[in-house]
């Protein structure tokens, strides 16, 4: 088997007393679509703090591309918080080449990188717009694309659509999916939402509660591309099944 | 969004109306003030008048103005000389105010170990430290700067501390994770995030700044408004006196505008922010 383009070995990190990861363990290959799938307050985001270099591991190795994060020259990452902190001072084209711009990148050759994705990305027009001046699902599109345009080696994801209506959410799925078709980016997406990880990924992890570790490997074998008929495909309803069965366990149903 | 679009380019067109319609909005809404201070010139104008009150003690408001116009060249001058203290100060305020509110965002230690002084800094009597300020430095403009720093500098400073822990920590975080320096992170986080709180100090402070620099005069000063109004003072020139008061307050208000303006032309995402007009 090749070199992944990202491995995560023994990951483990307590905040005090906390215990937070134990002997965390997953891989994606290159463009992969792999999601990470647990409870509230698993850990989720400490891995994604460990990755982006926000917060110290306690032990365990990340290799990317079979080298240690450490001896990377460059962040490997690029990396989509929650909230899509796009900085309400700068107008939309402004906060799309923030990221290029830390990396040194001139501003007339990061708007250069910038420009043939805006309209892919749905926001054509809107360049010279504050960011309060668009809707959500547009935000969001925003974020990502700032967070594209970097062109590191993997995109973290952290539930991009979590604050979304839900109707907004699909949509966005879908265009993601679409978006992921043709460029095959190698992506680590962190979620809740189970039907959002079935829709999307190639491989789900699912987390235990704290401290986190990997309780289950899930392949989702559904063609591509995904449409909303994939959903009612009866492999991915059991895929659905599966996964809140390890997510919720033997607990019983709230009385 | 294709709406949205379209209403942006159409927007430019209505500008002007929309504008004229909230020149006219806010004139209705000052109207009251204005009428309040109608009101109390009116009735200290008649009690002058009616009430046999000696010039020396409480000149008419109409006596004021016309003693003001002929001392006109003399008044324009020293009104010169404070604004010119005045700026200068408030230049040296804003340096000193800025540098202070980095060394405290910068460490938990420096923090500690500034704000108590700085806060006893605010508690001194300026009447007591202006004289002893012109005895150490002369009747130039070193105290005159230096004093309008003093009663300036301590809002602009605490609204900037302020405004930086405003940052979002996951702003902060993005920008980290895109190999940012805490020197970068600063500079395009948590400095742009302050701003808004920066303005809202610098409004403060303004008001300050002009009696500052007449109470600088006041202690000793070879021109200035503050001089001139002991010297129209000591003349028993009370109309003079009132007429300089006057000057002052006008300039505090311009300056005021001044600092209004300033803001919406540097911190425009804030009116958008709150459902204003559209960029261009």
């Amino acid at each position: 088997m090749s070199v992944p383009r990202l491995e995560i070995r023994g990951l483990s990190k307590s905040f005090g007393d906390l215990e937070v990861l134990r002997d965390l363990r997953l891989r994606a290959d290159r463009g992969e679509f792999v999601s990470i799938l647990g409870p509230s307050g698993s850990g989720k985001s400490t891995t994604f703090s460990i990755l982006t270099g926000a917060v110290a591991a306690d032990g365990g190795e990340v290799l990317v591309d079979g080298r240690p994060l450490e001896q990377a020259d460059h962040a490997p990452f690029a990396f989509m918080p929650q909230k899509d902190v796009l900085l309400p001072w700068r107008r939309i084209e402004a906060n799309l080449t923030l990221g290029l711009e830390v990396q040194g990148v001139s501003k007339a050759e990061a708007r250069r990188r910038v420009r043939p994705l805006v309209a892919r990305f749905g926001l054509a027009g809107f360049e010279r717009h504050y960011p309060a001046q668009l809707s959500g699902g547009m935000r969001q599109r925003a974020a990502l694309l700032r967070t594209v345009v970097q062109e590191r080696e993997v995109l973290l994801l952290d539930e991009p659509f979590g604050a979304l209506d839900a109707l907004t959410r699909t949509e966005m799925q879908r265009w993601l999916e679409a978006m992921w078709e043709r460029d095959r980016w190698t992506v680590l997406l962190i979620t809740h939402d189970v039907r959002e990880a079935v829709f999307l990924s190639d491989r789900i992890y699912v987390l235990s509660p704290r401290p986190a570790t990997v309780i289950r490997e899930v392949e989702v074998p559904l063609p591509r591309p995904r449409t909303l008929e994939t959903l009612a495909d009866p492999r991915a309803a059991r895929i659905e099944a599966e996964l809140l069965e390890s997510l919720l366990g033997d607990r019983a149903p709230a009385a | 969004m294709t709406v949205t679009a379209v209403e942006a380019q159409r927007a430019p067109a209505g500008r002007g109306r929309a504008r004229a319609r909230s020149a006219r909005r806010q004139a209705v809404l000052a109207l009251p003030a204005v009428g309040v201070v109608a009101l109390l010139l009116a009735g200290w104008q008649l009690y002058a008048d009616l009430g046999d009150v000696d010039v020396t003690i409480l000149p008419s408001p109409s006596r004021v103005v016309s003693a003001g116009w002929d001392a006109r060249d003399v008044l324009w001058a020293n009104t010169l000389a404070t604004l010119r203290a005045t700026l200068l100060g408030f230049a040296f305020s804003l340096t000193v105010g800025f540098a202070l509110s980095v060394l405290i965002d910068l460490s938990g230690i420096l923090r500690r170990a500034l704000m108590p002084p700085l806060i006893i800094s605010q508690t001194l009597p300026i009447i007591a430290i202006a004289p002893l300020v012109v005895i150490w430095f002369g009747f130039g403009l070193t105290p005159k700067i230096l004093l309008v720093a003093l009663v300036t500098f301590f809002a602009i400073t605490v609204a900037l501390v302020q405004g930086y822990q405003a940052a979002e920590p996951e702003a902060e975080q993005l920008l980290r994770s895109m190999g940012a320096s805490r020197l970068r992170v600063f500079r395009m986080v948590r400095l742009p995030t302050a701003m808004p709180y920066f303005f809202a100090g610098l409004r403060i402070s303004i008001t300050y700044a002009v009696v500052g620099a007449i109470f600088a005069e006041y202690a000793g000063a070879t021109e200035g408004l503050g001089i001139f109004m002991q010297n129209a003072k000591n003349a028993f020139r009370t109309d003079l006196v009132l007429a300089a008061v006057f000057v002052s307050a006008t300039l505090t208000l311009a300056l005021f505008a001044v600092t209004i303006l300033a803001e919406r032309l540097l911190i425009p995402w804030t009116r958008v922010a709150r459902g204003g007009e559209r960029p261009a």
